[in-house]
């Protein structure tokens, strides 16, 4: 069973965003990472890019597979996860502590569209 | 097969040389800033060192002279060894592509005959110098053809979901937007799927048929109306031509650009992974174009090209008339053979090939494990993962020119093995046992890549 | 020559490459349940089962098939080649037919099942080794199909490497095939091309400098250009990085032995076409292209990519790599759509390079060098041509502007068994010498090219 955190959002696409005041930290669900299998590469969007919801904003390869990244909320990128670039299994090995970017929003109520624990657990 | 652990530059020596070319009485004399300053670390070593290096490198490898290669969509045949001899006289070998050569001339324009009579096109082009090669030649000629007619607007195509990931691929690089159509539970093309994608915007479709899961498309006179009817044109993938070769031509079903890939259907070796040969056919009103189109530098790959005519010709009107029949049979036998330890998700006679959804009785064992464990009995694995449309896809295609005998021996290994998987898994997780190299870390090599050696 | 006769096809003739007997299609019908092999293709309607009688030749026989081509080959008469143009006529040493002739290498496929692969995985290893060696560069990838469609993908490589930029400029003196095959992949991938006149036979800086801005990604360049000048790309690489464009050299790999690498010129990609490295004329194909790159455009390149890695018990092994940029799995996305590589071409270029080493490929040179400019000085002295590019340096090729007849020209070659002095677009004639040509063929060209001063 994959591990699914009470307090986060979730997207259908299998991303999660913690809300930190204004600032959407975003990684990838348990689901998406056994999915997936040994990550090896993370395909990072660069700081300041700005990003509209649902857009494509980066990729996960693993050997046999890629998967895009899809962002939960719009606005412009600032950070990116520099220690899940270098060693991309710890997204493998803890994939809620290991974000991957970091997302000043511009429109907050964009979160209400996005699922809770829950119902995210029930859609797996 | 034994392992061998030498790369050539590990060999070198400083002073050694296999190299024989006369003294050279004059060096090259350039500007000092249009010289190279860098070492240029290439191996110094023997003439033997050489031949013996890639002699064992050669042992490490299986060919389909080495045994029985049922890798699915990639048509394994034998490679007849005369047009190998044949494509290497010297008088083909040493033509510069720049010079008129009536001979040469002859070949493509009987190979362009042949190829037209088979596949019912008018024409080909000998340009592209693989499959792929040719999807995209014939990609950039059906948008040609809109655009000759003043009709800009056409930039959608329609691919299967079922299809090779060339046709997407190629699609895309000739700037089209990809439109995925679905399978139907039979695998087929859904035609009420179909419906609502037709349009005015519409550029064409792509097919395979026999499709991936080697099922013939049954509605393709629906399709090719459906298509036409919008004004869009219908482009073949060559690329499972095989059990259609004597039997079907794409021409008669209404398509007007396909590709062959030779390297499969008329038996020119792989290579290793090339060369290869994908020429263009087209239709009579797209004949205009195949001029103005230029996607490699010369005339193609004529080597091949050379040998696929060869085969042809020992076909000949006699025998090309079973080659697909026997094509067929030989999966069909796999098939109906394994069906009662091999999950067989779509239960209908097949062509060239055709895909089982892993072991009835998995037990834990995955296709990855099964495909290990073929390797171990002396054969090549089949192609595993593909189509997409199962999860533990396992692609069978034994070609025409695999004997009942060899069948019979891989469905009783095959056999073998699903009993194995109920008995012993850790025997087929931990497979191959009897290989120069175990399993590969392939999850190491992609995250740190070693793409090249560097001297020390 | 070849007339087609009736002949009814009895299902028990003999056909050395069908190994089926009456008895084994008896005994496999009956295990599918079919009567007949027409059965198996019930699905298909019956319209499109093709009827008709194949309008092709009766079979042949191995003898047969042998006196034909070698009656077609009759018609493709040996010529001493005395051109290039994007292919040249370097001596093949025997050891390469004799290699690659292997049927472990010549019948396996792509190297999918490393374990039984090692021998292809291997030598594509060492092959993107030595591209790397020779170019300066980083990463090289398995190989393309030829140089033109190298320099196509580098193009496209240079568009999906720079944000929101759509435009590469191309040197009007890269070779004419190459230019058009480059045209052609852009006109339907909707990439604008400019191209950067040349100047007294080289690439302008002046020019690239005006056509460079913000909209450009990329700029491909000749080392060595159709009228066969080693280009001098000096402060090409700051005029281009400066825009904010990748430079791309487009080179022959034989010359890098004594010419400035792509690395040295400061570009970010190296593309070419290695025929030159061993591989036969053939007409034209099959040859390989390469691409090498720095190590930042790693993920961008086409094409399949060999990494070392280990095995489960821990011994040196190699795989294909790096595959998720590729069309089997990123479909309409992936960098390419391609997904072989011309790998028994590789393989020529590798042993190749293995035979030659360093100093073997720098004699390569010096042989063509000293050739080339003994052919160049004795047809100017026939005083029957003009030098366009006096000050300009060349290895092995070189264009003159002919004030003879140009016709009469090489119909005097040809008769003597020379194909020489090929006609280019801009009305010069283009000669290329190798170290395959002796002092004494050079010297019977000047001859026959002499005897036309009557």
């Amino acid at each position: 069973m994959s591990k699914v955190i009470p307090g986060l959002l979730y997207s259908e696409s299998h991303e999660w965003v913690k809300v930190d005041g204004q600032v959407a930290i975003i990684g990838v669900s348990d689901y998406a990472q056994s999915e997936l299998g040994d990550i090896t590469y993370v395909d990072m969007p660069q700081v300041g890019e700005q990003i509209e919801k649902a857009q494509e904003f980066g990729a996960l390869e693993s050997v046999k597979t890629a998967a895009d990244l899809y962002s939960p909320v719009s606005g412009s990128v600032v950070a990116t996860n520099k220690l899940v670039e270098d060693d991309p299994s710890l997204i493998n090995a803890d994939p809620y502590t290991n974000w991957i970017i970091k997302i000043e929003m511009s429109d907050t109520q964009e979160l209400d569209s996005l699922l809770n624990a829950s119902a995210y657990e029930s859609s797996l | 097969m034994k392992y061998y652990d030498k790369l050539i530059f590990e060999l070198s020596e400083s002073g050694r040389c296999a190299f024989s070319l006369r003294e050279a009485k004059v060096e090259v004399e350039l500007p000092d800033n249009l010289k190279r300053q860098s070492p240029l670390p290439l191996p110094e070593v023997s003439e033997v060192d050489v031949v013996r290096h890639y002699t064992n490198l050669s042992q490490m490898n299986f060919g389909v002279d080495t045994g029985f290669y049922p890798l699915g969509s990639c048509t394994m045949k034998y490679n007849p060894k005369i047009d190998e001899e044949i494509s290497q006289l010297p008088e083909f070998r040493d033509a510069h592509p720049l010079m008129h050569s009536e001979g040469l001339e002859e070949i493509y324009s009987q190979l362009d005959k042949a190829l037209a009579a088979i596949t019912g096109m008018s024409h080909f082009t000998f340009q592209p110098c693989a499959g792929a090669h040719g999807e995209l030649t014939g990609l950039m000629l059906m948008r040609a053809y809109h655009e000759s007619r003043g009709d800009f607007g056409r930039k959608r195509i329609i691919v299967p979901d079922s299809a090779h990931g060339t046709n997407p691929a190629s699609a895309a690089i000739c700037g089209l937007d990809v439109v995925v159509v679905k399978s139907k539970e039979n695998g087929l093309v859904d035609i009420e799927s179909l419906k609502p994608l037709l349009g005015e915007d519409l550029a064409g479709i792509m097919l395979t048929n026999p499709n991936t899961l080697g099922l013939f498309e049954k509605d393709i006179k629906q399709i090719a109306s459906l298509v036409h009817g919008c004004g869009g044109l219908l482009y073949y993938d060559g690329a499972n031509m095989n059990p259609l070769l004597g039997v079907v031509r794409p021409g008669d079903m209404g398509f007007d650009i396909m590709h062959l890939n030779l390297h499969k259907t008329f038996s020119t070796p792989h290579g290793g992974g090339g060369p290869g040969s994908g020429p263009v056919g087209v239709c009579e009103k797209l004949v205009p174009l195949l001029g103005i189109i230029r996607t490699s530098a010369f005339h193609g790959n004529t080597g091949v090209i050379i040998k696929a005519l060869a085969y042809i010709l020992s076909l000949g009107k006699q025998h090309i008339a079973l080659a697909g029949k026997y094509a067929s049979l030989n999966a069909n036998y796999i098939k109906e053979s394994l069906r009662d330890s091999y999950k067989l998700p779509i239960d209908s006679v097949c062509k060239h090939e055709f895909v089982f959804d892993g072991l009835l009785e998995p037990n834990g064992v995955s296709t990855l494990d099964v495909a290990k464990r073929l390797l171990d009995y002396g054969y090549h694995a089949p192609t595993i993962y593909f189509p997409m449309l199962f999860h533990q896809s396992i692609m069978i295609e034994p070609t025409e020119t695999e004997s009942k005998q060899t069948l019979d021996e891989f469905i009783a290994v095959m056999k073998k093995i699903a009993q194995e998987a109920v008995e012993d898994p850790e025997l087929l997780h931990s497979a191959p046992h009897n290989t120069p190299v175990g399993r590969p870390d392939e999850t190491a090599a992609a995250r740190q890549p070693i793409l090249r050696w560097r001297p020390e | 020559m070849l007339q087609p006769t009736k002949a009814a096809y009895k299902m028990t003739e003999h056909f050395a490459y069908f190994p089926h007997t009456e008895k084994d299609v008896r005994e496999m019908l009956d295990r599918i349940s079919l009567s007949s092999l027409d059965e198996l293709y019930s699905d298909v309607p019956s319209e499109f089962i093709y009827r008709g009688d194949y309008d092709l030749p009766d079979a042949m026989s191995e003898q047969q098939l042998r006196n034909y081509f070698e009656k077609l080959a009759s018609r493709a008469p040996r010529k001493k080649v005395f051109v290039g143009q994007g292919a040249y006529d370097h001596y093949s040493p025997s050891v390469l037919q004799y290699i690659c002739s292997r049927s472990e290498f010549l019948t396996s496929y792509t190297p999918y099942q490393a374990e039984i692969s090692q021998g292809t995985l291997r030598y594509i290893f060492e092959f993107q080794s030595m591209i790397c060696n020779l170019t300066g560069m980083d990463v090289a990838n398995a190989s393309m199909y030829d140089g033109a469609t190298a320099a196509a993908e580098a193009m496209r490589v240079c568009i999906s490497s720079t944000r929101k930029r759509n435009t590469v400029l191309l040197s009007s003196s890269l070779l004419p095939n190459v230019l058009e095959t480059i045209r052609t992949y852009a006109r339907f991938s909707g990439i604008e091309l400019l191209e950067i006149p040349s100047l007294e036979g080289q690439t302008s800086l002046e020019a690239l400098r005006s056509l460079l801005s913000d909209q450009v990604a990329g700029v491909i360049l000749p080392q060595i250009n159709r009228y066969g000048v080693v280009e001098d790309h000096s402060a090409f690489s700051e005029a281009i990085h400066q825009a904010g464009a990748l430079m791309v050299e487009y080179c022959d790999p034989s010359a890098l032995a004594v010419i400035k690498s792509p690395a040295e010129w400061g570009a970010d990609i190296a593309v070419g076409d290695a025929q030159s490295l061993g591989i036969p004329l053939s007409y034209g194909g099959p040859y390989v292209g390469f691409m090498a790159c720095r190590s930042e455009y790693m993920r961008k390149l086409p094409g399949r990519l060999v990494g070392q890695t280990v095995d489960a018990q821990g011994r040196r092994c190699y795989v294909l790599t790096l595959q998720a940029r590729e069309q089997h799995i990123r479909r309409e996305k992936a960098t390419s759509n391609i997904c072989s590589n011309q790998s028994l071409m590789a393989l020529w270029v590798t042993v190749y390079l293995s035979l030659m080493g360093p100093k073997g490929l720098k004699r390569v040179n010096d042989l063509s060098y000293e050739g080339a400019h003994e052919l160049k000085r004795g047809l100017m002295e026939t005083g029957l041509f003009e030098d366009p590019f006096p000050q300009r340096p060349f290895i092995k090729e070189f264009v003159l502007k002919p004030l003879c007849d140009v016709a009469e020209l090489q119909q005097a070659l040809d008769g003597a068994g020379y194909f020489a002095a090929l006609q280019t677009e801009e009305g010069y004639v283009s000669f290329c010498v190798t170290e395959k040509h002796e002092a004494e063929e050079v010297a019977e060209i000047i001859r026959i090219v002499e005897s036309l001063k009557q």
